[in-house]
């Protein structure tokens, strides 16, 4: 049973507030959200610094919804599930999500993201007008291709991410955005 | 015409279209799971009621948030709106969210109607 106390140390040391490991559901993210809220509430959080964490916890949460069923690798049990965290500092809240991804997007992915953090505040409203302008209808994902961006608009921060190889086949994205508590 | 009149939930807003009454809302929260197939029934009452407007028609945006697929539906909204004569946004924000506002202002320079900016 050591375990538990080792995880309780982990998320202790990390100041994680919030893990979730497991599979994504629109039902899952609203009570995930819901249970940030109620945390953040409980502190009296700044209203600015809760809309943009719950901006980006919506985006983040959604996105792992939404490309849940991409990964379909016999050899890999833990293709449905993901994870998501928030850890919270005196000086911002680290919103964290994991997920397993066919290798073939990694390279759309880590242009899109060096793309995004290639840009400064004026350069990511101007590409986020330019995209809503310009796509048709959304992804057959219901997706509108302005998650990532925004997320970066509302944290004001570059997004760090990486990929971890699991086999030939997938590999295991993490993102990681930062909001600022003390900005205001 | 029918009046629309949706309740909101933890996930989607609150909207009353309702051309008697002259009374366009959308309110609240937007980040349901398919918002295409969330904001058609608005899309389509827009269609139908475009085709003979009310002399004036102000439509209220009052929301507290909106994710970024819920983005790019409320811009085709605005673009029905664009079509249809003495047509005033009437856009609502929280005094000090910043971010809804600028929403607010990216969309009015997006589409040809006039915008109004009103705090709550």
């Amino acid at each position: 049973m050591k375990y538990i106390y080792e995880l309780h140390k982990t998320m202790v040391a990390r100041n994680l507030i919030l893990v979730y490991e497991g599979e994504f559901t629109q039902e899952i993210t609203k009570s995930v959200l819901a249970m940030a809220e109620r945390n953040m509430d409980a502190i009296g959080e700044d209203s600015a610094v809760k809309r943009k964490v719950f901006n980006v916890m919506v985006e983040c949460l959604q996105n792992i919804v939404k490309h849940s069923d991409e990964v379909n690798d016999i050899n890999y049990t833990d293709k449905n599930s993901a994870v998501f965290m928030i850890g919270k500092q005196d000086d911002k809240y680290i919103i964290t999500s994991g997920n397993p991804i066919t290798n073939d997007k990694i390279e759309m992915l880590q242009s899109k993201l060096e793309y995004i953090n290639a840009l400064d505040k004026e350069g990511l409203k101007t590409y986020y007008k330019d995209k809503i302008k310009k796509s048709q209808g959304l992804s057959e994902k219901g997706g509108a291709g302005l998650g990532f961006i925004d997320m970066a608009r509302k944290s004001g921060q570059k997004l760090q991410f990486d990929f971890e190889h699991i086999n030939e086949n997938i590999s295991f994205f993490s993102l990681k955005t930062i909001i600022r508590r003390n900005n205001q | 015409m029918e009046v629309i009149n949706l309740e909101s939930t933890e996930d989607t807003p609150k909207i009353i279209l309702d051309r008697n009454n002259g009374i366009f809302e959308i309110s609240g929260r937007s980040l349901p799971e398919d918002s295409a197939e969330y904001y058609q029934p608005i899309l389509d009452w827009l269609d139908e009621y475009s085709k003979s407007p009310n002399p004036e028609t102000v439509f209220i945006f009052k929301l507290e948030y909106f994710n970024t697929a819920s983005s790019k539906l409320i811009l085709d909204i605005l673009s029905k709106l664009e079509t249809i004569d003495n047509t005033t946004i009437s856009w609502f924000y929280h005094e000090d969210d910043e971010d809804m506002e600028e929403a607010g202002t990216e969309f009015s320079e997006l589409v040809e109607v006039p915008f109004e900016f009103k705090t709550y």
